[in-house]
């Protein structure tokens, strides 16, 4: 049985055909290694960036330079939830499997740059505030959204039947992602209270335009690092799960 | 709304006949809360600052610990199957269920609380802040832990997972619970603490309920 | 009643339908999908493929009346151990949206011989008691279509005599009676689907 892999008309991709697995997954497969190059590039862009470009700060020296990793790390590991969510809420409204294992491949991502932006954060905050870790409204609402992840993770590992563990992650980040904002709100209540905000990593230096071009850049590096991780695990996902189906015995991967 | 009330009737007769389980849940609360002064230390003064964040996690974990039964049980006999097959509106019956939970496990730590707060020296006026803050609050845990005792029904190790997911969730009921508490103590105003809880509760009870009922079917399918 | 087209996992491109006055039974090796069969036509599942219509509609869209039609009993008991059988009939009567005098639910007790245990928790009644309440909670729900999963497990061969009448004055009424079984059945115009 010959398999179709029609992308004939490039410019016209029928959505419903790429929703099977089985299309995707060549799909997949080819958008690989380009994401990988941009990856690439954009990251020597943005750590060219970072360390020649940018000035340094008066007051903090080389050592804030470590904010290109912090920065870009922190708004991937939000905007991953948020895409997680998408695809989650896609797989539980339309039943496709394939969104939600497109969520499931995006958890773990997710949850590395969530830490990554912790670690960072603490090593940042080391020479600059002389303690490993300050309870400043953003770093703690970071490690909230690395729980959050850990929770989506551990539900879909303990859950046997692969259609339920689908369904149930999704109401579980949807209902994560609609208490982010109330998450981040009431932390930060928090932090006046009981503060006053004498320690904020938000009030940063004025930045000057190269720092933020270097973040720019530094976080679509990390995009398209995600972007390629992600393709990767979920051609992954699918051969776990589809494994009984005809079209994954006969590819070349599994035969050999 | 006679299914609710026989919803709720039934949970309490339930409960009635096996006390035993939801007495746990609150000799956990006055356990809990006694640790701190034990691991901490008496002095007043410090025990006075903490007592409104010690009482409030209390709170939270003796609330984890009745979630568990909240639909494990009526899962594990089939009853819960029943419910979802009832011509009643299911999220009417899972509502039922929610606040049944919260007359058994989560208005007792509301008269409990003063008691506790007495032994950490809380004058008066906290202690009424602390009552109302844990009125309004403690139905926002049960709302919130039901989602979570749904998803996990009938998975290994469900309990502990249980906690996992719903802790994060808890945490701005927490933060503006206790928030409240140590706002007044410091004579700072407490309206704003009492209107996002109100918020929240408002919110919760709007949504929830559904939640949970979708989370159940998922789980039942 | 019904039309149900394909699952892949474990029946694919079934189709059938079943109206007021017949009895199917569903039979099949152990394993082979009979309990998911029923499920999904209860509605407590939903299928890969295809759809359970009720009456021309499907039962996802119009839910609410054809759960009030319908009695489904799975394998466990579904009874609640600490209160007795008369508490157990009178809550399901409210879950069910059925109205119910108390003697009313005392007769029908009695009728499946519970006289004199209506006021001990169910912990305390045998197996085959505790099927006696829900062959009890058959009559009082008066729904139209019963699925039953094994309903005959447990029962001795006289409550197995009193299930198949109370079968077939079902099926006489008009109602639709579909379930599964190991046994070899005695009821009248029996319909045998085999997965």
């Amino acid at each position: 049985m010959s398999q179709k892999n029609t992308l004939s008309n490039k410019h016209f991709i029928n959505w419903f055909r790429l929703s099977s697995p089985m299309t995707f997954y060549p799909l997949a497969g080819k958008l690989i290694p380009i994401f990988w190059v941009l990856a690439f590039l954009f990251g020597v862009a943005g750590l060219w960036v970072s360390f020649f470009v940018a000035p340094i700060d008066a007051v903090q020296g080389q050592g804030y330079r470590i904010i290109f990793i912090h920065v870009p790390t922190s708004w991937m590991s939000m905007f991953i939830y948020i895409v997680m969510a998408v695809w989650a809420g896609l797989g539980l409204v339309l039943n496709t499997r394939l969104s939600s294992m497109m969520a499931q491949a995006l958890a773990p991502i997710g949850a590395w740059m969530a830490f990554m932006s912790l670690w960072t954060g603490a090593f940042w905050g080391k020479p600059m505030w002389g303690a490993w870790w300050v309870w400043d409204a953003r770093l703690t609402s970071e490690l909230i959204l690395l729980f959050l992840y850990l929770g989506f993770i551990a539900l879909q590992a303990s859950i046997d039947n692969p259609r339920r563990a689908d369904k149930a992650g999704a109401v579980l980040v949807l209902v994560g992602v609609v208490n982010v904002p109330i998450i981040y709100f009431s932390v930060k209540w928090w932090n006046t209270l009981h503060q006053g905000a004498s320690i904020s990593m938000t009030k940063a230096p004025a930045m000057a335009q190269t720092m933020l071009w270097g973040m720019l850049l530094m976080a679509l590096a990390l995009w398209m690092y995600s972007i390629a991780v992600a393709l990767m695990r979920v051609r992954v996902i699918i051969l776990e799960r589809e494994s009984h189906a005809d079209w994954v015995r006969q590819l070349s991967e599994v035969q050999s | 709304m006679s299914a609710l009330l026989g919803i709720i009737h039934r949970d309490l007769l339930l409960v009635m006949r096996r006390k035993s389980e939801v007495l746990t849940a609150l000799f956990f609360f006055v356990i809990v809360t006694s640790l701190f002064p034990l691991g901490i230390g008496a002095d007043g003064a410090l025990l006075r600052k903490i007592a409104p964040g010690v009482i409030w996690v209390a709170a939270l974990l003796s609330t984890l610990l009745g979630l568990q039964r909240i639909f494990s049980a009526d899962y594990a006999d089939g009853t819960l199957e029943q419910m979802v097959l009832s011509p009643q509106p299911f999220v009417l019956l899972v509502a039922g269920k929610i606040a049944a939970h919260w007359l058994v496990c989560g208005l007792p730590l509301v008269i409990l609380a003063p008691i506790i707060g007495i032994q950490f020296d809380m004058d008066a006026g906290s202690l009424h802040v602390l009552i109302l803050a844990l009125l309004l609050g403690t139905p926002v845990l049960s709302l919130i832990g039901s989602i979570g005792a749904a998803l996990t029904l009938g998975v290994r190790g469900g309990s502990v997972l249980m906690s996992l997911i719903v802790l994060p969730l808890y945490i701005p009921v927490l933060i503006f619970g206790a928030g409240a508490v140590y706002a007044n103590t410091v004579g700072l105003d407490v309206s704003g603490h009492f209107s996002l809880l109100g918020a929240l509760l408002i919110l919760a009870l709007a949504f929830v309920p559904w939640v949970s009922a979708v989370a159940v079917k998922i789980a039942i399918e | 009643m019904t039309c149900i087209r394909g699952q892949r996992e474990l029946f694919q491109g079934l189709s059938f339908g079943i109206s007021g006055g017949e009895c199917l039974h569903v039979c099949g090796e152990n394993g082979v999908g009979k309990t998911s069969l029923l499920r999904l036509l209860s509605g407590l599942s939903r299928p890969e493929m295809g759809e359970v219509l009720w009456g021309g509609k499907s039962i996802v869209s119009d839910s609410a009346s054809y759960r009030h039609q319908l009695l489904y009993m799975g394998h466990r008991d579904a009874l609640k151990e600490d209160l007795t059988s008369l508490e157990n009939l009178e809550m399901y009567a409210v879950l069910d949206d059925v109205a119910l005098s108390q003697e009313n639910a005392l007769a029908t007790l009695w009728r499946f011989g519970l006289r004199g245990r209506e006021d001990l928790p169910v912990s305390c009644l045998s197996a085959g008691q505790k099927r006696r309440v829900l062959m009890a909670r058959m009559i009082t729900r008066r729904a139209k279509i019963w699925i039953l999963d094994e309903p005959f497990n447990a029962l001795d061969s006289k409550a197995v005599q009193v299930l198949q009448e109370l079968i077939e004055e079902h099926v006489d009424a008009g109602g639709i009676v579909i379930l599964t079984s190991h046994q070899a059945l005695a009821i009248k115009g029996l319909k045998v689907l085999k997965l």
